[in-house]
């Protein structure tokens, strides 16, 4: 232990905030309440630098250093038999960097919604949902073992509900909360029963435990590990949006905007990343999991950006952008590229958070407007956030040198320098981001440039609370890259193991980045082209490929497909065999039966109670004489034995 | 041998006792005035005092006697409140039959 460093400080920041405006909120005076919100996370913030300035090498020669990972047992929390979990949190290189992003992403989120949220209802819950977010999500990140981890896994998974939802008087809204728990219920059974053979197979759930066992015995390969990598994938696939789990995050943009930039790209969403990075070797103990990983990136990545290509609200968009981004954050881990996809999930924090918030202020200042269609010509009135969004679809488009582009290429080239199978993800990896250049141009010509197709009766100024954040998260998509992978990788080496790059070379690097540069320049000339210099020709291009068109626009009919299979038949069973054969036909029977036999027993026993004194007397008088008759004739109470005797016998 | 310079023998006593009690109990089983009712549980009470005084001579112990009047004491108290209930019934009822005083049937 060291007496400076207080981890479990980061997440009870917020939590505090969470009690004190989830509680006493709807009472307090609205500038309490934001104060309150904005202290949480920004202390949290100031812990997790703090903490980042201890261990960190002769910053500070007086104070006592930290060796990483340090860890920091607040007390135990189960002991069955041989099964000791405690609450233990863990900080190293990469719960660091995941703490920097979450905790400052998220505070610069706070002060956006300040302005955002401002006159909105429910101000002080929305904001103690976000506290409780970051609570958990901070719990999540600096879990020592994987039981804990699942603590802030769900409880992130219950402040994402809580948010979609929260609008919870619109139906969509409410819907859109559900569906995304109940995906998530689906990853997290494969989390749950990844952790139970984790139990069976190690006897434990500390990461560095398992670390060290894995490390220790080179027998395990293949087999459990490959289950339990794949089992965990499962869980990752939920929170991270893939396929085939990837359907709630569309939906999930019924939350208000910077939930959407909160939890919805920036932090929550890279927690499946987060955690195959925390249980790498598990996935290094298993080549196969590690190929599926890679497959289900990639295909996410295309199938996404496919989407995204027709779709005309600004936040599904970005929202099926997202998906796309996991994809590669997914298809980096599965070439055993951990640190360029922490990499890629810390650059894609901030132009992503860029893109939604500068969204957020598009629509608060145009009412509301979330349709593409309905925007145009909206730099001249907005300068900020066309500026920003400028950067943003710049950095997410991977030019150089915005942090999109180093990221990214990052997790291409490792990929190709993987020889073999390598290369067809690479190939997949680049026309993605072919594809994810021309969606967030086209974007941002219909938002932005042409002519105004809206009212312009409706416009709001955009307060500087949300200004501020957008200049900051601007200057970080513009500068973030600049870490370079190879310092990001070097720092990250003890946490995830060192970036595998023996076939490759600079010159190889620089050719594959130019290649993938170009790729997003003909993906922003084919956008110039169809939405800039011919603007009928998209809807010309729609009516000469209906059925593409239709496919596309109507997301490969996923929605649909599962609804016939899945949530159909669920719902038919739920009907007929549980609610009419278990609920009414079993459950209510037995229910009636025993009200039955109390009704019968009391139309018997009823008549004793006559309500007639001398019939009670009469009894009275019975039972007096009984007793005397026990008492005195020896023989009665002979008999009375030998009934006793003969039930006590038939008893057993 | 003079009949009457000889002690009543205890049996007496007792058989006379349990006559009185089981009139008192026959005659608030079949009674119907509530009156009659309330004075056969007197005759019950009188018929376990004479019993007390009874066993309290045969074996010399004032224990029984005084017993003797705390039965008298209560009975008293009882007769105080039961008349006053039985004049209460009569007045919102109207009758004083056993059989019409029924109100807590079901």
């Amino acid at each position: 232990m060291n007496g400076y460093l207080h981890l479990w400080l980061i997440p009870l920041l917020p939590f505090a905030g969470f009690l004190i405006n989830g509680i006493l909120g709807r009472r307090l005076p609205k500038w309490l309440v934001t104060t309150v919100a904005l202290l949480a996370p920004l202390a949290s913030f100031g812990v997790v630098l703090w903490s980042a300035m201890l261990v960190w090498p002769s910053t500070e020669p007086d104070l006592p250093p930290v060796v990483m990972p340090h860890l920091e047992t607040i007390g135990n929390w189960l002991g069955i038999g041989t099964l000791h979990i405690d609450f233990s949190f863990v900080l190293d290189q990469l719960s660091l960097v995941m703490l920097l992003v979450v905790t400052g992403v998220g505070f610069l989120i706070h002060i956006y919604s300040v302005g955002y949220m401002g006159d909105e209802e429910g101000y002080a819950r929305y904001f103690s949902y976000l506290n409780l977010f970051l609570f958990f999500m901070t719990v999540l990140v600096l879990a020592g073992n994987a039981l804990l981890m699942f603590v802030g896994w769900e409880g992130v998974g219950l402040a994402s509900y809580l948010l979609i939802g929260f609008y919870f008087q619109k139906k969509t809204a409410a819907d859109a909360g559900k569906k995304a728990f109940i995906v998530n219920r689906i990853g997290d059974f494969g989390f749950l029963i990844g952790m139970f053979l984790l139990l069976a197979n190690f006897g434990t759930l500390t990461f560095s435990t398992i670390g060290t066992m894995l490390g220790a015995d080179p027998g395990w390969h293949g087999g459990v590990v490959t289950v339990i990598a794949l089992c965990l994938l499962l869980g990752a696939a939920g929170k991270s949006a893939q396929l085939p789990l990837y359907i709630w995050l569309p939906d999930a943009m019924e939350g208000p905007t910077p939930v959407s930039a909160l939890i919805h790209a920036a932090t929550m969403v890279t927690a499946g990343v987060y955690m195959i990075a925390r249980t790498h070797i598990l996935f290094d103990h298993s080549p196969f999991a590690l190929g599926v990983v890679a497959i289900v990136g990639a295909a996410t990545a295309i199938f996404a950006a496919t989407i995204a290509l027709v779709q005309n609200d600004i936040k599904r968009v970005l929202a099926y952008s997202t998906i796309s981004q996991l994809g590669y954050m997914f298809l980096g881990c599965g070439v055993a590229a951990y640190s360029a996809a922490i990499f890629h999930l810390v650059t894609h924090a901030f132009f992503k958070a860029l893109l939604f918030l500068a969204a957020g202020a598009v629509i608060h200042a145009i009412g509301g407007e979330q349709d593409l269609r309905k925007m145009g010509g909206l730099w001249k009135k907005l300068p900020v956030p066309f500026a920003v969004t400028t950067v943003g679809v710049l950095a997410i488009a991977g030019f150089f040198p915005f942090a999109g582009f180093f990221s990214k290429d990052a997790i291409l080239y490792a990929a190709f320098v993987q020889g073999g199978s390598g290369r067809v993800l690479w190939f997949v990896g680049l026309v993605t981001a072919l594809l994810t250049s021309f969606y967030m141009f086209r974007l941002w010509y219909l938002a932005f440039m042409g002519q105004p197709r809206h009212e312009e009766a409706h416009h709001h100024a955009t307060p500087p609370s949300m200004l501020v954040p957008l200049a900051i998260l601007a200057l970080l998509s513009i500068g973030g890259g600049w870490i370079g992978i190879e310092r990001f990788a070097g720092f990250l080496a003890p946490s995830v193991g060192a970036r595998g790059a023996e076939n490759g070379s600079a010159q190889l690097e620089l050719i594959l980045s130019i290649v993938a540069v170009a790729m997003a320049l003909l993906g922003w000339f084919i956008a110039d082209l169809l939405y800039r210099l011919k603007p009928a020709r998209p809807a010309e291009l729609a009516a000469a490929l209906p059925g593409g068109y239709r496919l596309l626009a109507n997301k490969y009919y996923v929605d649909e497909f599962y609804g016939a299979t899945v949530v159909k038949p669920l719902l038919a069973i739920s009907k007929y065999v549980l609610g009419w054969v278990v609920d009414v036909g079993v459950l209510g029977g037995i229910a009636w039966l025993l009200a039955g036999i109390a009704t019968v027993a009391g139309a018997i026993l009823q008549r004793w109670q006559s309500g007639n004194l001398r019939s009670y007397a009469a009894w009275l008088a019975a039972g007096a004489a009984a007793v005397l008759l026990f008492l005195v004739v020896p023989w009665a109470a002979l008999l009375a034995g030998l009934t006793s005797l003969h039930f006590g016998m038939a008893g057993h | 041998m003079n009949l009457f310079s000889q002690e009543v023998p205890l049996s007496w006593y007792l058989l006379l006792s349990a006559v009185l009690f089981t009139l008192g109990v026959v005659g608030f089983l079949i009674k119907r005035n509530l009156i009659a009712v309330f004075m056969s549980i007197e005759l019950m009470l009188n018929a376990v005092n004479l019993s007390f005084v009874t066993f309290a001579h045969q074996w010399n112990a004032v224990k029984g006697q005084i017993f003797v009047f705390f039965v008298m004491m209560v009975a008293a108290a009882e007769a105080a409140v039961g008349l006053a209930i039985i004049i209460a019934v009569f007045r919102a009822r109207a009758t004083l039959a056993v059989d019409r005083i029924d109100l807590m049937k079901l």
